[in-house]
């Protein structure tokens, strides 16, 4: 379980605050989307479960460890990390990427080459792509070693910035359908940033919407759906609603003719 | 083959291992020192800014004074150096090469490095952090790695700046490939001084594209041909260091010499006649004036000809004039007490300043002695080696005959004579042993206040060769020798335009006209 108590960052000394006084309790296996305009801070709250930002208050705390009293890179080895930009490195083979984290860990080098195998399987790619450089992979294709890299060390949790921000619609809905997947199968806890609220209502079992740094809505998908009271976090789930609306009154039209 | 190309062939193998040494040595040891400050540099603009702000600075002075003066702060060194600890060290030829050429290839390493890593994704680096490295294993794994194409590219750029710039060490007294272009330069040898740009040249292009192939197998994560490269540098770099092993730790006297044609003969000469005792010989030519002295009286080198009128205002500082005779037993006993070195005595020649012209300009103006001069002087321009106008024998030929030029020019020797002849300047600071005085039909003035010194050629031997058998009996019979008409001609023969010899073969006729055997 991941649990953030009134955490608060201010990057300009305390003249404003990108999250302020945010606490959140994620349960072990869910996925929790986290939705929000540019500028809410959510990719704040997010890198500060993996120590990438050090909150000035507020204390963050996986299975009842406090994170700060881990070394960082201790930590986020054991938390899978994928964001938009997916950092490859392109120096290094496809197979090294993906085995980069229990390599630093130091996992003999026959169950690194084993799991390579597994992950690049699981993520659908084909195995003659492990020698490959990064740069000769499509943008779909190397989110893909993105993810895979992110699961090689076997983390609980994945925090994921915007994974399939930069990706073609048919890709990302793919690629976004295949992870949940994984989600399930490898019994993890997912916490996703994004702000495509249509994402998060089809991937996500629960909805955390953000506006200046503080959280404004957090519910199942069906529940924030179905109404709030707040005009904005109304605005913005109407949105994937009436999309859908749109689309069936669509398919209908052209059933009658 | 021609007699200059087969003797440049001859010392090519001390020369370019000489070079080959120095600049390996330079650009490990600027790699050694710009990689930690890079790394230091990379996270904090603090450091950054004054670090690349020195590296600069230093790339800006002109090479030759950067040389320079390492001398004075390596001699300062070595004499704290002596008294602390009772051993000293050589403050010439190679240490301050070292130094002056690492300083030099710091800055495009630096450069380079620094860009390349604050040019880094930052997506890259978000992802080595995010994956779990710490600092240390992000900047092995993933910052050099990646910054390494273009740091290779800045050791490209440093290593053709210092192969081009340690032709610049001769003058210090580290032989190199400068060695031609200074010799070259002295005797107006123009195969010699093509010769060690052409050497220098081609090494440097060797060396380029030696690394080129290291950047290659980075840049393509092709290790094999990386590991080429560098295997092939390092032959190249152990060749070298062989070459010294086998011809010369142990040769048995090293004679030195400065930068100009009489010395290079002399020492020439001096070699020979060592040689025929049966003991090996290393001549260390193109030495600065002052380093000459230095290397003498620290050993370096066992004896080489200086002149007195150098010795007494350049070593002992001193401004007085007392006369031939006075001033050499004073050297004797000076330099013997002050150095330990030892004068053995004079050759039986003088190559003092002098002032010469055209003899028909000279004749219409009715000048025959600098007191004549003096007269015409507002009129005409004179010209005078690099060193003259810096002299106390210019301050004192002013004073004394209140001299007043119109303009005055320094050059090169070799193109001083040059421009009296195309008439830029009127009158110049010649040398009396000089055979272009008489090849040039210039006329000498006379000098009836004896402003200038005597410039007696002696032979100096270094305190640890004091009492040598061998260089006596070689050096002995030299004295009082070699009169003033023979080594004009021998000059002559090395510089004139047309049938030029090489000085080893002026040494030999000299040695048949002096009737040395």
């Amino acid at each position: 379980m991941i649990a953030v108590e009134s955490v608060s960052k201010s990057f300009d000394g305390g003249a404003s605050f990108a999250v302020r006084a945010v606490s959140l309790r994620v349960p072990a296996r869910a996925f929790v989307a986290i939705v929000g305009d540019s500028g809410s801070g959510k990719t704040t709250l997010l890198k500060t479960i993996n120590r990438l930002i050090e909150p000035q208050q507020g204390e963050v705390i996986i299975d009842e460890e406090p994170v700060r009293t881990v070394a960082p890179h201790a930590l986020r080895r054991r938390i899978g990390y994928v964001f938009q930009g997916i950092g490859l490195f392109p120096h290094m083979s496809i197979a090294e990427n993906i085995g980069i984290t229990p390599r630093l860990i130091g996992w003999p080098e026959p169950k690194i080459r084993a799991r390579v195998e597994e992950l690049i399987d699981l993520v659908a790619l084909p195995r003659s792509y492990l020698a490959r450089l990064p740069a000769e992979l499509s943008g779909g294709q190397r989110q893909r070693v993105g993810i895979a890299r992110a699961l090689a060390a076997r983390p609980h949790i994945m925090l994921m910035d915007e994974p399939f921000g930069a990706l073609d619609p048919v890709t990302r809905d793919a690629l976004g359908a295949e992870y949940r997947r994984l989600h399930e199968s490898m019994r993890l806890t997912t916490l996703m940033v994004t702000h495509d609220i249509l994402e998060a209502v089809l991937l996500a079992d629960r909805i955390v919407v953000m506006r200046a740094g503080a959280i404004v809505a957090d519910g199942e998908p069906r529940a924030l759906l179905s109404g709030h009271p707040d005009p904005q976090v109304r605005t913005l789930m109407d949105m994937p609603r009436r999309q859908a609306e749109r689309v069936r009154a669509l398919l209908e039209e052209r059933a009658r003719e | 083959m021609n007699e200059r190309l087969s003797s440049a062939l001859r010392v090519l193998p001390d020369y370019l291992s000489q070079h080959v040494l120095l600049s390996a040595a330079s650009l490990a040891l600027g790699l050694l020192v710009s990689v930690p400050l890079l790394i230091a540099a990379r996270r904090s603009a603090r450091v950054r800014w004054p670090v690349l702000a020195v590296a600069s600075l230093i790339q800006t002075v002109p090479s030759i004074a950067l040389l320079a003066l390492f001398y004075p702060l390596l001699l300062g060194l070595s004499s704290l150096c002596k008294r602390l600890f009772g051993v000293g060290f050589p403050a010439l030829g190679f240490l301050p090469s070292l130094l002056a050429l690492t300083l030099y290839s710091i800055l495009p390493i630096l450069r380079n490095g620094i860009t390349a890593i604050l040019n880094l994704d930052p997506a890259i680096l978000q992802a080595a952090s995010g994956v779990g490295m710490t600092d240390r294993q992000r900047l092995l794994r993933v910052e050099l790695p990646l910054a390494a194409p273009m740091l290779m590219a800045g050791l490209r750029t440093s290593a053709v700046w210092v192969i081009g710039t340690a032709t610049l060490a001769t003058p210090v007294g580290q032989t190199s490939l400068g060695n031609y272009i200074f010799t070259g330069l002295q005797v107006e040898d123009w195969v010699w001084v093509l010769f060690g740009c052409g050497a220098a040249v081609a090494l440097a292009l060797l060396t380029d594209q030696l690394l080129a192939l290291i950047e290659l197998g980075l840049g393509r994560r092709r290790p094999r041909l990386a590991w080429t490269g560098l295997g092939l540098l390092l032959l190249g770099v152990a060749a070298a260091g062989v070459v010294p092993l086998r011809a010369g730790r142990h040769a048995g006297y090293v004679v030195g010499a400065k930068d100009f044609s009489e010395q290079y003969i002399l020492a020439s000469l001096i070699s020979s006649r060592i040689r025929a005792q049966g003991y090996s010989v290393r001549e260390r030519t193109d030495l600065g004036s002052v380093f000459a002295f230095r290397a003498l009286a620290a050993n370096e080198i066992d004896t080489y000809v200086d002149y007195t009128g150098t010795l007494w205002t350049n070593i002992l500082h001193r401004t007085d004039m007392p006369g031939r005779r006075r001033m050499l037993q004073d050297l004797r006993v000076q330099l013997r007490r002050r150095y330990g070195v030892v004068l053995l005595g004079p050759l039986g020649f003088e190559n003092a300043y002098v002032l010469a012209m055209r003899r028909g300009e000279a004749a219409r103006l009715g000048i025959r002695t600098i007191e004549d001069l003096a007269r015409a002087a507002p009129r005409l321009t004179i010209g005078g080696d690099l060193e003259f106008f810096a002299r106390p024998e210019w301050r004192m030929l002013e004073e004394r005959y209140g001299l007043h030029f119109r303009a005055e020019r320094a050059y090169e020797p070799t193109f001083m004579y040059k421009a009296l002849m195309s008439r830029e300047v009127d009158v110049i600071t010649a040398f009396s042993s000089d055979g272009r005085i008489a090849a040039d039909h210039l006329v000498v003035l006379k000098d009836p206040l004896h402003a200038i010194p005597p410039y007696d050629a002696v032979v100096l031997l270094a305190p640890k060769r004091a009492s040598d058998p061998v260089l006596r009996r070689a050096l002995e019979p030299l004295i009082g020798a070699i009169p003033l008409k023979l080594m004009r001609h021998a000059n002559y023969m090395v510089e004139r335009p047309a049938d030029q010899r090489t000085p080893a073969q002026a040494a030999r006729w000299l040695a048949r006209a002096a009737h040395l055997h």
